[in-house]
């Protein structure tokens, strides 16, 4: 059964979300929380990164840390899915285990 | 008694610069009480944690370092490093200090705690775990 990965940092301070995405399996999941949903924002350095994480499995970005910085949805790099807390509790459920790349 | 869970604490930060590495070694040695089956990850600049030679006197830190060698006695014996997070830093095994345990199914003959594996590897002993702590 696949894991679930979160990724608490920015990218352009940290490596975690450069580290975690080199550790993916396929069929894994990553999950941006805090810092780590400025990733999410499309036509940056990063987005290479999170296409290659696309190309694994899901990508999921917390939408209360989103807004809270003003990363709009049509911001967005394309696949990444908006969850709320809900849908976090969901995937960690839904995985057999939880790697937080801090 | 419960079945064994395989734990893996993965270690991703130099030492002393924060308080990461020292907790996380805390944290293995609480858990060992446990007898669970453990392993312990050291990748991106968790690798400087297993450094020969440190010598924090000058810095009036606590050189936690030699605990790494005591875990074996504790049944921590396996210390997946990978090659890749060395490679980056100019690092090879060479340079990481000896750590060893002893086998007793073989006469207590003294074996290398420390793996070196591919950053693909390491992605596969991820995925094996019940329980991965971050540090």
């Amino acid at each position: 059964m696949s894991t679930l990965h979160t990724v608490n940092k920015t990218p352009f301070e940290r490596n975690a979300l450069q580290s975690c995405v080199g550790h993916l399996s396929p069929g894994d999941a990553l999950l941006m929380i805090e810092d780590g949903v400025v990733g999410a924002r499309k036509g940056s350095s990063a987005t290479a990164m999170v296409q290659a994480a696309l190309a694994s499995g899901g990508v999921y970005a917390l939408a209360s840390d989103l807004d809270a910085r003003g990363i709009r949805p049509e911001d967005m790099i394309e696949g990444i899915q908006r969850v709320d807390y809900g849908g976090f509790v969901d995937l960690v459920a839904q995985h057999a285990r939880t790697v937080a790349w801090l | 008694m419960a079945q064994k869970k395989k734990f893996l604490y993965v270690n991703r930060k130099a030492p002393y610069g924060t308080i990461y590495a020292l907790e996380a070694l805390e944290v293995v040695l609480i858990g060992a009480a446990f007898e669970q089956d453990v392993s312990l990850a050291f990748l991106d600049d968790g690798v400087f944690q297993l450094m020969a030679g440190q010598d924090t006197a000058a810095a009036s830190m606590k050189n936690f370092s030699r605990t790494f060698k005591a875990l074996g006695d504790y049944d921590v014996r396996k210390f997946y490093v990978e090659r890749e997070s060395l490679a980056e830093r100019g690092l090879t095994v060479e340079d990481l200090m000896p750590i060893t345990y002893e086998d007793e199914a073989e006469d207590y003959a003294e074996k290398p705690s420390i793996i070196p594996v591919s950053r693909a590897e390491m992605a596969a002993l991820i995925a094996q775990q019940d329980v991965v702590l971050s540090f």
